[in-house]
């Protein structure tokens, strides 16, 4: 009975992996592989991807959003997996500081990733079977190569602007390094050059967890039908806790009790905090891979700009002519306003025009996804002012 | 320049061109060559960057204590960032910009030698407006009054003023003397916000002149 209940699961996993539901999809053959800082190519691979609003005639108008650890493609609109609202529908859209109506807004599922561009749940053409942990490890340099290469495909020579958060930041930045001049503007929001030991080490302990459960099977748990489920939702219960800030758990959750007035004395979901976790856990490991999850929390790891620039961040970006924005959130203890501040001394020291806020708020690294009516004020307008440096037409008056 | 945004406001009206722009900043204005590279120090909102841009068509820049002040410049599309004239501009390379610009924030400075040594290492010109605590009124509330002075300008308590280092004209030519600053060019505006006159001696500045600004290269 069991086996029949996983089956389906399975196999869709890994169909949504090939075949994403609600996205385009761009496939480059043998002429075109992917080099990888690993030091082979990956060939052939796919890339699914979404767009929004129209391409202008000069085609100067396309916005970039790369997403998070464990976003997606579905920036903007319904996504097919889980029936909920794009993962950033409060900032792109029309009218919204990324304006659908003005901007031309791509986004890519990453390498990697589970949506439909190739990573480790991706059938391997040479063996007809899931990729596993035959998949080989990416970097955020290689989602970047990636993406320029979808770029080109779509006959876009130069971005307006790339904008994200968190490792979506890292790509913003690795972006604005690796082809300043297809960037005209760059927005990394909530992120850093490099990733801390700190961080390195919450993300191994989410590793450990999917590795530590019996169902993963050596990463080939997609061949037997089956799926990690308790290690990846420990996993992701750890790294919530990690977007959230003290705060603003206490101001959610408190100490209160869930569904009951006194404690059970027994290891029961007594408080509401437990509870969220729990149900956070649970309903990641319905939309995400386990493998994946391990690759991309790695391409993080192993994220450290001034390792390609002689150790100096400022030579990445010595004599770049993209406008930065930079942007960090007083109560975020996983990428601090300190490595905001860090990126903008090297931007500065390179001679870089850059903008830096701090946004004041109690909700912990997760607020760029959130309501923050400052955030949006300060991305329209950093934007507005870039488009009249780029010369495209203003917003339309609503 | 912790306060700059709201001292901003106060100077507002005191002195304005039917057009509605601050005099001081006009002739800030006026000293910077058009489509220069511009650090102004203490930006607060931004006005004087925007006027830069409008008028000298200037590629600015701008750093901010207040994270109001930040915000509120990078809404309007400029490019501020948040920091400390204090700290902060040791992070600039030689040469990073042809005009470093401290608007009425010298005083509010920890440092005010070392702030203008970095701007004069930042930038190839420097130019500095102040308060002028020589003004005959600020001697007169300090001689007879015997208290802190209060004016339209300086509108602080001494017990909550971000100024801690006022000086007049006459002190603000030495500092230019012991930093090795060469002074290209100096206004002195009355009470009303205009130039007084050019010929007139260094004393009648600092008895008249309610603020002054400074256009410094390096000797």
């Amino acid at each position: 009975m069991a086996e029949i209940c996983i089956a389906p699961d399975a196999s869709a996993r890994s169909r949504e992996a090939d075949h994403p539901r609600d996205s385009l999809v761009v496939r480059f053959g043998a002429e075109k592989p992917l080099k990888l800082d690993a030091g082979v190519t990956l060939s052939p691979f796919q890339i699914a991807y979404k767009t929004y609003g129209t391409l202008n005639a000069q085609r100067n108008n396309a916005v970039l959003i790369c997403h998070a650890l464990t976003g997606d493609q579905h920036v903007a609109s319904v996504n097919p997996v889980t029936k909920k609202p794009g993962w950033w529908e409060t900032m792109v859209g029309p009218g919204k500081p990324i304006d659908t109506e003005r901007f031309f807004v791509i986004c890519a599922n990453v390498m990697g990733g589970c949506l439909g561009s190739t990573g480790p749940a991706s059938i391997n053409p040479q063996t007809g079977k899931p990729w596993g942990l035959d998949f080989p490890v990416i970097t955020i340099r290689d989602i970047v190569r990636a993406q320029a290469m979808l770029l080109d495909q779509l006959g876009i020579d130069t971005l307006f602007a790339v904008a994200g958060g968190s490792m979506g930041g890292m790509q913003v930045l690795q972006w604005a390094a690796s082809y300043p001049r297809r960037v005209f503007a760059a927005l990394p929001i909530a992120c850093s050059t490099r990733h801390s030991a700190q961080n390195i080490a919450f993300h191994e302990v989410g590793r450990q967890a999917v590795m530590a459960d019996p169902e993963w099977r050596q990463g080939r748990y997609l061949n037997d039908n089956a799926n990690p489920r308790r290690g990846l939702a420990v996993a992701r219960m750890g790294a919530h806790i990690t977007y959230l800030s003290d705060a603003a758990l206490h101001r959610k959750f408190g100490r209160k009790f869930q569904d009951r007035d006194n404690p059970t004395f027994s290891f029961d979901a007594d408080f509401e905090v437990e509870s969220y976790l729990r149900h956070q856990g649970s309903s990641f490991v319905e939309r995400f891979d386990a493998n994946s999850y391990l690759y991309l929390t790695r391409a993080m790891d192993y994220f450290d700009l001034a390792d390609d620039y002689a150790g100096s961040v400022a030579n990445a970006f010595k004599g770049s002519e993209t406008r930065f924005c930079v942007v960090s959130f007083t109560s975020d203890w996983l990428f601090p306003t300190s490595d905001s501040r860090a990126i903008v001394h090297a931007l500065n020291a390179g001679g870089a025009r850059v903008s830096f806020a701090e946004i004041v708020t109690d909700k912990g690294h997760d607020a760029f996804l959130l309501e923050e009516p400052e955030l949006f004020a300060i991305v329209r307008g950093f934007l507005d002012g870039a488009g009249r440096a780029r010369g495209l037409a203003p917003a339309a008056a609503r | 320049m912790l306060s700059r945004v709201k001292q901003d406001l106060t100077m507002a009206e005191a002195a304005r061109t039917p057009g509605g722009s601050r005099v001081d900043l006009l002739l800030i204005a006026d000293m910077v060559a058009p489509g220069a590279k511009v650090l102004d120090v203490g930006c607060g909102d931004g006005e004087l960057l925007r006027l830069l841009g409008e008028r000298r068509g200037v590629d600015g820049r701008g750093i901010e204590l207040s994270r109001e002040g930040v915000n509120e410049g990078v809404t309007k599309g400029l490019a501020v960032i948040q920091g400390d004239a204090d700290t902060d501009l040791a992070d600039y390379p030689n040469d990073a910009f042809d005009y470093v610009i401290l608007s009425q924030t010298l005083q509010a400075t920890r440092h005010p030698r070392a702030v203008l040594e970095h701007m004069l290492r930042i930038g190839r010109h420097a130019i500095v407006s102040f308060p002028n605590f020589g003004h005959w009124r600020i001697r007169l509330q300090v001689a007879l009054g015997g208290h802190m002075p209060q004016t339209d300008n300086l509108p602080y308590a001494w017990w909550d003023s971000p100024n801690i280092h006022f000086c007049t004209i006459k002190d603000f030519r030495q500092l230019c003397f012991v930093s090795g600053a060469k002074m290209d060019k100096a206004v002195a505006l009355n009470a009303w916000g205009s130039p007084l006159r050019l010929n007139a001696p260094w004393w009648f500045w600092n008895l008249f002149g309610e603020q002054a600004v400074f256009l410094l290269s390096r000797r």
